[in-house]
């Protein structure tokens, strides 16, 4: 496996753009979703958000995106620049699609990025734009698949291909990771690894699989309803937060580890 | 009209010298289309049965116009099926309730609101019969307008808003993180679903409306690979579909909407035998 290995220092927002969450709430119905959730994401970096189920980061997600209400703030610090509303490119969690759906990669990206109508033969240049897309994530020959005969790393590719058009200042992944098989999984971290030194953009998913994350991510984030531990993979991993939270122990010289190396 | 009319006679089959045949004629070749197009995204978007839903709740629209002494209780229907469409979208977004449960609940509530108006006061339900099988060969002038109309607007809707209604169906998060409304868009298309199946019910009869609106994409989706190859098989069935199957009424005497279904079936059994590389 020639996954990189990364410098581990939790960068400090100096001379680097940098996403800033800050005291971000998210309440629904009476119940606290997320509460006083801070940190600063890095262009250039790999952060891995953590977390059981229901601990809220899907809601994190979308209160970055701007779909959800929240309170606090989430701003964006250009290098040497103000603060504006970030640019983000997400890589949604997927529905199984219906094999059957006669709907191409080359349709979805149509659909998605331009005005012009799906259903008219598509111009040159228009497919000319889209394959240079799918050419960032080495995907230029998925683009007359039909997006239902995609395997799940294949789609993992196309759908980050359209996340990086436009190029946003931050990518977010939700849990890119499930329903790829180790090659795919292995692929689409080369392939992260590459897009944030290419275009140093900052990188921000969530993820279950602690096995990988000392390799790829630069920071982990161990968010239940509020963030407990922000740290290096390594770090958060041996931390007594992470066993608290998921009664297990994946630390550093604990023994029972699961890596595949 | 005239122009149409004059043209087809000069055709030398019996039955151009029909007045009714040349409206039917006019009919079908404005209301294939405009299922071939929608039927598209009612298969995509699992809408199947909503059109049945529809059927039923203009049916009860119908009665509801007659019984307030409406002269025309079409518009009774559309308004009712508008309304239908648009709570049916809401439901099914603050549900998570499967969509055919949704649409159960819709239809029967519909069904039942419309026998229980007509029949109150001992009435019958016999003289809405004919909206069950429909007559094309009954088609008026006015009304072929009225669905040329419907259908020039449907083209509009889709040259605007397809691509996000599409990725609406195909990829929910995807679209909503893009900025799409998904909710929007689907009343929208649920609502030009309501008022095409309403208008055009009187014609094609509730009985068939609903294969009318699933066969032809249903056909399409056997062999087409991506979403211009859809439209066009879907269209191109719907519109070949739509004239044989009046011929075939004329020439032996069958129901028009009836023989249309048939053979969008037979076309789309013919291609189910012969797809490739699907599941």
């Amino acid at each position: 496996m020639s996954t990189h290995q990364h410098s581990k220092g939790v960068g400090r927002c100096g001379a680097r753009c940098c996403l800033k969450v800050e005291h971000v709430g998210i309440g629904i119905g009476g119940t606290d979703i997320l509460r006083d959730v801070s940190f600063h994401l890095h262009c250039g970096e790999i952060t891995a958000l953590i977390g059981p189920n229901g601990a809220g980061k899907s809601s994190l997600f979308k209160a970055i995106l701007g779909e959800i209400p929240y309170s606090g703030s989430i701003d964006f610090e250009p290098v040497g620049g103000d603060k504006t509303h970030p640019l983000i490119g997400y890589v949604p969690q997927s529905p199984t699609f219906d094999r059957g759906d006669p709907v191409s990669v080359l349709d979805f990206f149509v659909a998605a990025i331009s005005d012009w109508p799906v259903f008219l033969p598509v111009p040159k240049k228009l497919r000319a734009r889209i394959l240079g897309c799918l050419r960032r994530v080495h995907g230029e020959g998925l683009v007359d698949k039909r997006i239902g005969a995609l395997s799940g790393g294949e789609l993992q590719r196309v759908l980050l291909a359209l996340a990086l058009e436009p190029l946003p200042h931050i990518l977010v992944l939700d849990e890119p990771l499930s329903g790829v098989d180790i090659d795919g999984e292995r692929q689409l971290l080369e392939m992260l690894d590459e897009i944030r030194t290419t275009y140093d953009l900052s990188i921000f998913l969530s993820t279950h699989d602690f096995a990988t994350l000392e390799q790829f991510a630069d920071k982990a984030i161990l968010l239940q309803t509020t963030v407990l531990k922000v740290g290096t993979p390594t770090e958060v991993l041996a931390s007594p937060e992470f066993k608290e939270v998921f009664h297990l122990n994946l630390g550093k010289g604990a023994g029972t580890r699961g890596r595949v190396e | 009209m005239d122009a149409w009319n004059s043209l087809i006679s000069l055709l030398p089959f019996a039955w151009a010298q029909h007045g009714f045949m040349r409206n039917a004629l006019l009919a079908v070749l404005v209301i294939s289309p405009l299922f071939g197009i929608l039927s598209t995204m009612v298969v995509t978007n699992r809408m199947s049965f909503f059109s049945d839903a529809l059927g039923h709740a203009a049916f009860t629209g119908i009665a509801i116009g007659v019984v307030c002494g409406l002269g025309e209780p079409l518009w009774s229907a559309v308004a009712l099926a508008v309304v239908l469409a648009v709570l049916f979208t809401y439901v099914r977004h603050r549900s998570h309730m499967a969509s055919d449960t949704v649409i159960g609940v819709f239809s029967s509530t519909a069904v039942a609101l419309g026998i229980f108006i007509a029949t109150t006061g001992g009435g019958s339900f016999t003289k809405y019969n004919s909206l069950l099988v429909g007559d094309i060969l009954s088609v008026e002038p006015s009304r072929i307008i009225l669905l040329a109309a419907i259908l020039g607007a449907v083209i509009v809707l889709w040259l605007c808003s397809f691509n996000q209604l599409m990725l609406s169906s195909v990829h929910p998060a995807l679209a909503s993180s893009r900025g799409i409304r998904v909710i929007w868009q689907e009343a929208v298309f649920s609502c030009a679903v309501a008022v095409v199946v309403t208008v055009a019910m009187t014609w094609v009869g509730l009985l068939v409306i609903n294969s009318l609106l699933v066969l032809p994409a249903a056909m399409s989706r056997n062999m087409a690979r991506n979403m211009r190859q859809y439209h066009l098989f879907s269209l191109v069935g719907a519109v070949v579909a739509g004239l044989a199957g009046l011929m075939t009424s004329y020439y032996i005497g069958s129901s028009a909407g009836a023989s249309i279904t048939l053979y969008l079936a037979i076309f789309f059994f013919v291609t189910f035998a012969f797809r490739k590389g699907r599941m």
